[in-house]
């Protein structure tokens, strides 16, 4: 679309422009991307979802295989614009209910493992 | 700069670039895409909701409010404001219970834009784009550090409150300088009234891209990232610390590692978080629960026909009028005195001693009170030599405080002019009562001046005119 903005070099890294669908996605890719969302996949899993993935992603090549010139990426099927909530408040969560729920607590706050590395 | 890094950067060789990014939240009630509250300091995990806990089901609706926040500071930074869309940058840590944020990537709302400083210097922006703030972290156990805690505990009442990052181009070229372009920036934010701007409370939180070049030269060199800078003496220390060690490094022979730092306020110093190497992937897709803004021209030219007058024109509009320098109008339009200068320039107020009072012996709040008829009537006292300039400050300060007029107040205080020949009569007896110095005086030495002139104040009480008496002196010699 005429009003994206240049993506900056840190940001270009987004899976759905690095290559288009010619290459099959690696098992290295699953890999990477697994690790990204704290996955752990034995061996047998990684080849499953590598193949699983890859039957996905030939899927778009179907559409690639069409002729799309002139045809405007389109995020959403919904021609929808500008639909808004008015800054009103509205009725928080019960904070005993749901810290109830978590799996650790202190101090009113959820208790998580320490992180590693800072984002 | 050498309680940092032990050097200094010769500014003759060196040149720092820096590029500014700038978090504001936004003065909403709400949350960004949900109807918690936005509010700083309440008891943990109160201002919670299914969807500022990434509950199954939940879904963002985008507050209409924080839009219209993001489209002022778009005009009041004059950028392009534009159709948009918000995008999940996908990244796994326990501040964002989705695990994801969602943020405005490559259709952000406000696009180049640039603002001006008070000394007239323009800084080009970028962009502006809306997200998700995040939840509060508190590392718990070790040393209190990110590295060595035991655990942490989390606290959501942050979490998804809106965020107007603001880009800057990296046009800035020193640490006094990025200090005023955040100061600016700041003000702008508080003007039209979408951020209270509080860098203490975090609703304004910069992260400062920092590289030096060798002066003269048109490449930019490798960036450093400095982020955890609070306040805008950090900032300043945080660039010179980081330019000293990066021209170090370059004078060494070696280079400079595109990397994250963050700023230790108290050891002063930076620290090497993370190398763009291991630089996050962070697989932006556009968010498909939510759908396309597009403002369009009938709602941006309503926000545009409502806005203030911003600081810059503000500074621009008392330049004309009085005639002074555009610098010296900062912190008259910073303390908000502007209009009232205006007001009593306008009366017929010497702009020169108007704006020295409004910079010397007035600050905000209640000075704005001020009548400006009555701050004309009191320049003209002093203008016309019924007021010393220190009469006129003790006179203003009481005008401030019972709102009385000058004339009465010069009056109970017995301030009235002092009579020339009244003051040839003192000097007369001073000249005759200190023969020596009044010799050395008659020679040329102007240091004996002083003493003259302190003798005569001595003799009237403070109520001559400093400026007479040196005239009276001299005329003598």
């Amino acid at each position: 679309m005429s009003d994206r903005l240049p993506k900056s070099p840190d940001n270009a890294k987004s899976p759905n422009n690095d290559g288009g669908a010619n290459q099959r996605i690696s098992a290295d890719d699953v890999a990477k991307v697994a690790n990204l969302s704290r996955l752990t996949l034995d061996a047998d899993e990684l080849d499953l979802f590598t193949h699983q993935l890859a039957d996905i992603l030939d899927h778009a090549r179907d559409i690639e295989a069409l002729d799309l010139e002139g045809v405007e990426p389109m995020a959403r099927p919904l021609p929808l614009v500008n639909v808004f909530r008015a800054d009103e408040p509205g009725e928080p969560l019960d904070r005993a209910e749901v810290l109830a729920a978590a799996p650790s607590v202190e101090n009113n706050q959820f208790r998580v493992p320490p992180s590693l590395g800072e984002r | 700069m050498s309680d940092a890094s032990g050097s200094t950067i010769d500014l003759e060789k060196w040149e720092i670039v820096v590029g500014l990014e700038v978090h504001a939240e936004l003065s909403t009630r709400t949350k960004l895409f949900s109807s918690a509250i936005n509010q700083f300091g309440g008891e943990p995990n109160t201002n919670i909701d299914p969807l500022t806990l990434g509950l199954p089901g939940s879904l963002p609706v985008l507050n209409e409010q924080a839009v219209e926040l993001a489209i002022r500071v778009g005009l009041a930074l004059n950028c392009a404001v534009r159709p948009s869309e918000f995008s999940r940058k996908n990244y796994f840590y326990p501040d964002l219970p989705k695990d994801y944020q969602i943020s405005q990537f490559d259709r952000p709302i406000d696009a180049e834009g640039h603002l001006e400083l008070p000394d007239g210097s323009v800084i080009g922006v970028e962009r502006a784009h809306l997200e998700e703030d995040t939840g509060k972290s508190t590392h718990v156990g070790g040393g209190g550090r990110i590295h060595d805690a035991g655990h942490s505990t989390i606290d959501y009442n942050r979490a998804g409150v809106p965020l107007l990052e603001i880009v800057g181009k990296p046009d800035i070229r020193s640490a006094d300088q990025a200090k005023a372009y955040v100061s600016e920036l700041r003000a702008i934010l508080i003007a039209v009234g979408a951020s209270d701007g509080k860098m203490e409370e975090g609703s304004m939180r910069v992260d400062c891209n920092v590289s030096v070049r060798a002066r003269g030269a048109s490449e930019l060199g490798t960036r450093c990232e400095v982020k955890n800078v609070n306040s805008l003496r950090s900032l300043g220390r945080a660039i010179e610390y980081e330019a000293a060690r990066q021209v170090d490094l370059i004078s060494a022979g070696e280079d400079v590692q595109q990397q994250t730092r963050h700023w230790n306020e108290d050891e002063g110093r930076t620290h090497k978080l993370r190398s763009k190497e291991e630089a996050d992937d962070y697989r932006f897709f556009p968010d498909p629960d939510l759908v396309e803004v597009d403002p369009g021209e009938e709602w941006i030219d309503r926000v545009r026909a409502a806005m203030p007058v911003l600081p810059a024109a503000r500074r621009h509009r008392l330049a004309e009028a009085s005639g002074v320098d555009l610098a010296k109008t900062a912190i008259v339009v910073e303390r908000g005195l502007d209009e009232l200068c205006l007001a009593a320039i306008r009366a017929g107020a010497d702009p020169v001693r108007t704006l020295t009072h409004a910079e010397h012996n007035l600050s905000g709040g209640r000075s704005s009170n001020l009548d400006p008829d009555g701050f004309a009537s009191l320049v003209g006292m002093e203008t016309g030599g019924e007021l010393t300039a220190t009469q006129a400050k003790q006179v203003l300060a009481e005008m401030v405080s019972s709102g009385d007029s000058p004339a009465d107040i010069a009056q109970a205080r017995g301030f009235e002019a002092m009579d020339n020949s009244e003051l040839e009569g003192i000097v007369d007896e001073l000249v005759a009562a200190n023969p020596d110095e009044w010799q050395r005086f008659i020679e040329g030495d102007s240091k004996v001046m002083g003493f003259f002139v302190g003798q005569v104040m001595k003799a009237t009480r403070g109520q001559a005119d400093g400026k007479v008496v040196t005239k009276l002196l001299n005329s003598r010699r």
